[in-house]
């Protein structure tokens, strides 16, 4: 079937399964606009191409598929960068689709040209540059399949104008043949029977689960084993959902802004399993953290992640799901209770120090967290920004299923979580999302209040208004002596105004007896809503 | 630092070897030498790297090198189951009185004179990196001019191949 390039992307895309798209036009991409009024593809229009990266991210989070963002070329084209780079570092799968200019003016310094295919490579995937139209299909189709299997991750196809125009035969390819791509799914199994004769001999053991766990859709798999031999779970804050965390063997995120109890467990381990975690500076910091005598076993889809930061006793290459199947089918039961309800008595003594205070003027961000969950169901999709608001929601929200915590581990993207929140809310429109973020990073992506507005996406926001870049403050206080540079924000604007322009309902409150009045309130309203709550600008992180 | 050689098969295609470059650069690993050519099948490249490092060093330059898509096969080449070779041309002064010397030393080495003119000599060597550097420890009494050397490049002993597909004997 002849078409245009433009079209053969569209018609690739609709081939894809691709149902929902969020991008921004400008001249080098008009082709591919052009073509998308023919299609039922619904686009969804950002304020800004970074958002679109962020709601692809977050759309591909809910829904598993691999999220769509476009833009144009030049500066359409790097303002995806940081939602590249985002999605890359949380292994996240979406597919970037940038215009270019004309074949013929690559090189020329043309108007808005940018070597996006040189610029994304040190944190994408893959990418291509297309400057044939004959290969379009075969590369979108190669494009979808490298994001969506083996470690998922971002994947950018960069698409001259001209390339867009020429005219093609279209024949879509039925299946993928990339001789330098082929991950490893099943696990070696004779590591697989070394890991489990460790878990069988182990008496301190500890589960790590990372965000491979909620990728692989493994966490089934995590609590039978975790009962089966009585083992507590930690997990890294890509893991948080991996298991509810009103599940009994839940002792919550390890790291430099974990629970004691998690950090303690690993500490005291004399088996550590790392499931589908990178086993990151964050999580692990040293490998001091770990007991000396304790054995590691590393299960993840990326060898290289595997005695990268960590030495590992008996590291299983693939999908962590399959491996962990394997590993039940030949696991009797073992483990101590001893050690669990060692391991549980310092989660209670954490419980005891969450204390209810009621400071005039302010709330407390992690108290009012604490009973979030009690407003919305186990599915609800809980987006966060990055800083104090986003260790705050780790720690305190009670994240009861997989798929539900949306936000940027690897990278720390300030201005994430609202698009990401939209691209969700796009992903999965029957399911509540809510965005809890601090007046730094609001202010990020706030231009995004427009694209909820426009489509009608309905959004809960809770935005923890300390006046301060709470996160660098603390690091301010602890580091460098309360030499205080650059973190307040104390010319905020009404924030309720703002919410108010864009035709949202809000309130403030400024103390924790108004709390529960509030969620009330906000969950009663038919469509979004920010919730402004006043925070102590020395309210500290854990 | 031990010095390790990897046998890397690649797609041939435009960006690969920035690809490659851009890994090495980014991660902080060195590379000593890197060369590039096509193979009996011309959609794929060898890349022969020479790389400084430890065995932790060597094995995530090899994991993260077959991350990439292009990669598509790649292989540790030991040390005593290979032959290495790079290619130097030496331009060094030569007068009346010195070139009758010169041609005996390169005579020793079994390098070649591939040039000459009043005041120089041009000679071609090829062999393992000592070799090369034996030569120029020789010629540099007389005034080396100027260097240009390839990258190693090595293939393995016996009836051994690395192929795009998966068999590696035949």
């Amino acid at each position: 079937m002849k078409m245009t390039g433009a079209q053969a992307i569209i018609k690739a895309l609709e081939l894809e399964k691709v149902d929902t798209i969020f991008g921004y036009p400008g001249a080098a991409i008009s082709p591919f606009y052009d073509a998308l009024l023919d299609s039922s593809i619904r686009h969804v229009l950002t304020r800004h191409e970074q958002g679109a990266a962020h709601a692809a991210n977050g759309y591909a989070r809910v829904t598993g598929k691999a999220g769509v963002c476009v833009a144009t070329s030049g500066p359409g084209a790097t303002n995806l960068i940081t939602g590249i780079a985002n999605a890359n570092m949380d292994s996240i799968p979406i597919v970037a689709i940038t215009g270019q200019v004309a074949c013929a003016m690559i090189g020329t310094d043309a108007f808005q040209e940018a070597d996006i295919t040189g610029a994304t490579a040190p944190f994408c995937k893959h990418n291509y540059l297309v400057k044939k139209a004959e290969e379009l299909p075969r590369i979108i189709k190669e494009a979808f399949h490298i994001a969506a299997t083996g470690r998922p991750g971002p994947v950018v196809i960069d698409i001259p104008v001209d390339v867009q125009n020429s005219t093609i035969d279209f024949i879509y390819p039925q299946a993928v043949d990339i001789k330098g791509y082929k991950p490893t799914y099943k696990g070696h199994p004779m590591q697989i029977k070394n890991a489990v004769a460790a878990l069988e001999s182990a008496k301190a053991p500890v589960i790590c689960a990372g965000g491979g766990v909620i990728l692989a859709n493994a966490s089934e798999e995590v609590r039978e084993l975790a009962e089966r031999f009585n083992i507590p779970v930690t997990t890294t804050l890509m893991g948080i959902g991996a298991i509810a965390s009103t599940h009994p063997l839940h002792y919550g995120m390890v790291g430099t802004h974990g629970t004691q109890t998690a950090n303690y467990a690993l500490h005291h381990a004399d088996l550590v399993l790392f499931l589908g975690a990178r086993v990151g500076d964050r999580a692990i910091g040293a490998a001091s953290m770990l007991a000396k005598k304790a054995k590691i076993i590393h299960i993840d889809i990326d060898p290289a992640e595997i005695g990268k930061n960590i030495d590992t006793s008996i590291p299983v290459v693939g999908d962590v799901k399959l491996i962990l199947k394997d590993m039940l089918m030949l696991a009797k039961t073992g483990g101590s209770d001893d050690w669990a309800e060692t391991v549980a008595m310092q989660k209670q003594q954490r419980a005891v120090e969450l204390v209810k205070d009621d400071r005039t003027g302010f709330v407390n961000p992690k108290y009012l967290l604490s009973l979030l969950s009690e407003y919305f169901p186990a599915e609800a999709v809980i987006a966060t920004e990055v800083g104090q608001n986003q260790i705050w929601t780790a720690n305190n929200y009670n994240m009861r299923q997989p798929k539900t915590f949306i936000t940027s581990g690897g990278l720390g993207t300030m201005g994430y979580g609202l698009p990401a929140g939209i691209g969700a809310k796009v992903g999965k429109p029957e399911t509540p999302v809510v965005v809890i973020s601090g007046d730094g990073s609001f202010q990020m992506s706030m231009q995004e209040l427009g694209t909820m507005k426009q489509y009608g996406i309905e959004v809960k926001m809770i935005l923890f208004n300390n006046c301060r870049l709470g996160m660098v403050r603390e690091l301010q206080l602890n580091k460098h002596g309360g030499r205080y540079s650059q973190v307040c924000l104390d010319q905020n604007p009404d924030f309720i105004m703002l919410a108010a322009a864009y035709g949202f309902k809000g309130e403030r409150i400024t103390r924790n007896s108004e709390i529960r009045a509030a969620l009330e309130r906000m969950t009663a309203e038919n469509g979004s809503y920010l919730l402004e709550c006043s925070v102590d600008p020395m309210e500290s992180t854990l | 630092m031990a010095k390790h050689t990897l046998s890397v098969l690649v797609e041939n295609h435009a960006g690969v070897l920035s690809r490659v470059a851009g890994l090495f650069s980014r991660r902080g690993f060195n590379i000593d030498s890197l060369a590039v050519g096509v193979t009996e099948n011309p959609d794929v490249s060898r890349m022969t790297i020479v790389v400084d490092g430890d065995e932790y060093t060597v094995e995530q330059v090899s994991k993260q090198l077959n991350k990439l898509i292009d990669v598509i096969k790649l292989k540790e080449l030991e040390k005593t189951e290979s032959i290495s070779r790079e290619l130097a041309l030496i331009k060094v002064a030569a007068s009346t009185t010195t070139r009758s010397e010169i041609i005996q030393i390169v005579e020793i080495f079994r390098a070649k004179i591939v040039d000459v003119s009043k005041t120089t000599l041009t000679i071609e060597i090829s062999g393992g990196s000592d070799k090369v550097a034996a030569l120029e420890d020789m010629l540099n009494q007389f005034g080396i001019k100027e260097i240009v050397r390839t990258g190693t490049i090595a293939i393995e002993r016996g009836n051994r191949i690395i192929k795009a597909t998966n068999n590696e004997e035949e």
